[in-house]
């Protein structure tokens, strides 16, 4: 599948948002981060701000951006419809959960219940986002539960990793809130390399035989219908060296887990500032991480239509 | 409505003949003649004379080979929307834009309310939808809804294009879902088939098979292979022979 760089950027950003908001919002309500204001007001801006440039950057991969409104309007049948609505719902506790810390200095009581709705909201979304992948059918390598697993622990991750550089910064990072990143990424971890294991020794059912009907023998391409890559080839027939997939899974390991790992076990053994520098170089490598683990989820599947252009397996 | 409705007792749809489809193009070209005119008009082309071609078509004819030797065989498969009954492409819309029809079954885009987003043409196992570049929205294959039940058109010519068009029949149109239509009888008749019925969109399309070969070469007296003729090295073409293999 075409790797579009709006809907990497997309998923990534929102996805760290969602967990992050979720993560503030669950701990802000149990009292284990401090009711402070700036800290709450920059750490919730970071978290919304990641999601609402995350979905502007989703309409920018539409053929009609201008009409990007009628994509709520499908939830009984359609999960990006499902994405759309939760997505526009949990601003709503969100954004009041945001008022009682940052103005009144409150997350409990009624600012606590929407909290926790707004963490739920968060989570669902995240959810939705990867039922969109997960539902389709023609493309093995999401059609299967590894791809709600990726994108619920990755969002959670990312958002333990932020959250930390954040409370470091405002030297309010508590013990949960440095060992969460620690918990987190290697959950992380395992899905994303169970994931690689599972797309590593399973494929389609389908194969050109099927996709032809053509019994006897094994089904060659001999002519395409024409002289040029059409539309079907460069959005779902993209395909990526098998080298550079390699390299790319290499990278995603490094940067995405490894790195971002150690250095959230640094925040618990050194002080602030050093904590919160180890705080920040986490982040930042799972941000690069994280553009190379989207890029090859995208990348890496494989779509039935590429049966019918020469491919052997999808 | 994205939802897939229940109860569509008709069915219309092609069936399609891989053992006589010569592979002619005829049916991908008057398929864009009609449409780009209708419906889903235009069938946008972009740089049409240039070294990039691209362009919106709804059928289109690939050739594929399968089997060795005597058991080899060509075949010319025309693909085109399936109008499948468990439509994805349609549930997946975001916006209402992609819609099935209770009435014939028929697979249809509301272009107006179409953001573009493509996630019906990932839905779609065969590819049955191309994305128009220049209008920022997906088309795809009508069925020919605008011909089919077009009255200023004779009764003859209700039929879609591609159909219409075929010089050796390869392409039939009628209801799938009634036993006993001319359609229905040839599906039972020759055996036709789902494609990819593992994927579980149950494609209101059929595909009938090539037909067994009767007779193979050597029952005809042919020669496994074929000896290259020797010449004796005289006369005109032995001096032919002389110059070309210099």
């Amino acid at each position: 599948m075409h790797p579009a760089y709006s809907v990497i950027f997309f998923t990534t950003a929102s996805g760290a948002g969602y967990g992050m908001l979720a993560l503030m919002a669950i701990l802000g309500t149990a009292g284990v981060l401090p009711a402070d204001r700036w800290f709450g007001f920059v750490g919730l801006a970071l978290a919304l701000g990641l999601i609402t440039a995350g979905l502007l950057s989703s309409t920018f991969h539409l053929g009609r951006p201008e009409r990007a409104w009628r994509a709520v309007s499908q939830w009984r049948s359609s999960w990006l419809a499902r994405e759309g609505v939760l997505a526009i719902l949990t601003y709503i506790p969100a954004g009041l959960f945001g008022i009682g810390w940052v103005f009144l200095e409150q997350t409990s009581g009624f600012w606590g219940v929407m909290g926790v709705l707004a963490a739920i909201g968060a989570f669902l979304t995240i959810v939705c986002t990867s039922m969109i992948y997960r539902s389709l059918k023609p493309i093995h390598q999401w059609h299967n539960d590894w791809t709600i697993a990726g994108y619920v622990a990755l969002g959670f991750a990312s958002g333990a990793v932020a959250l930390s550089f954040v409370a470091h910064l405002f030297d309010v990072a508590g013990p949960v809130v440095k060992a969460l990143p620690v918990v987190l990424v290697p959950v992380a971890w395992a899905v994303k390399a169970g994931y690689w294991a599972f797309i590593d020794r399973t494929g389609s059912l389908s194969t050109p035989n099927t996709a032809t009907g053509l019994r006897g023998g094994a089904v060659r391409s001999v002519d395409w219908p024409h002289t040029q890559e059409n539309y079907l080839q460069k959005e779902m027939g993209f395909q990526v060296a098998r080298k550079h997939a390699t390299k790319l899974r290499t990278v995603a390991h490094a940067l995405t887990f490894a790195v971002p790992l150690a250095f959230a076990v640094l925040t618990l053994l050194v002080p602030n500032p050093l904590a919160g520098i180890a705080a920040f170089v986490a982040l930042a490598s799972m941000a690069g991480g994280l553009l190379a683990e989207r890029w090859l989820f995208f990348a890496e599947a494989k779509h039935t239509v590429t049966l019918f252009y020469g491919a052997e397996a999808a | 409505m994205t939802t897939l409705p229940t109860t569509s007792t008709t069915k219309l749809g092609l069936v399609i003949d891989l053992d006589t489809c010569v592979g002619c193009q005829a049916c991908v070209t008057n398929c864009k003649e009609w449409n780009t005119g209708g419906h889903s008009a235009p069938l946008t082309d972009l740089n049409p004379y240039g070294d990039k071609v691209d362009g919106v078509w709804f059928n289109r004819v690939h050739t594929f080979e399968y089997g060795l030797g005597d058991k080899a065989r060509t075949v010319n498969f025309p693909k085109s929307c399936l109008h499948c009954e468990n439509a994805a492409c349609v549930t997946v819309c975001p916006t209402g834009a992609s819609y099935k029809r209770a009435s014939d079954g028929i697979v249809l885009v509301d272009h107006d309310k179409c953001i573009g987003c493509k996630l019906c043409s990932w839905a779609c196992p065969y590819g049955a939808r191309e994305f128009d570049e220049d209008e920022g929205v997906m088309k795809k294959c009508t069925l020919c809804v605008d011909r089919i039940y077009n009255e200023n058109l004779d009764e003859v010519d209700r039929q879609p294009a591609c159909v219409i068009t075929c010089p050796s029949k390869a392409r039939h149109f009628g209801d799938l879902g009634d036993p006993d239509s001319d359609v229905s009888k040839l599906v039972a008749e020759r055996g036709g088939y789902d494609l990819m019925p593992e994927q579980g969109y149950k494609p209101t399309n059929k595909y009938l098979p090539p037909r067994p070969r009767k007779l193979t070469g050597a029952a005809i007296g042919a020669q496994e292979s074929l000896q290259p003729v020797k010449t004796n090295g005289k006369g005109f073409l032995g001096w032919v022979d002389k110059v070309l293999t210099r």
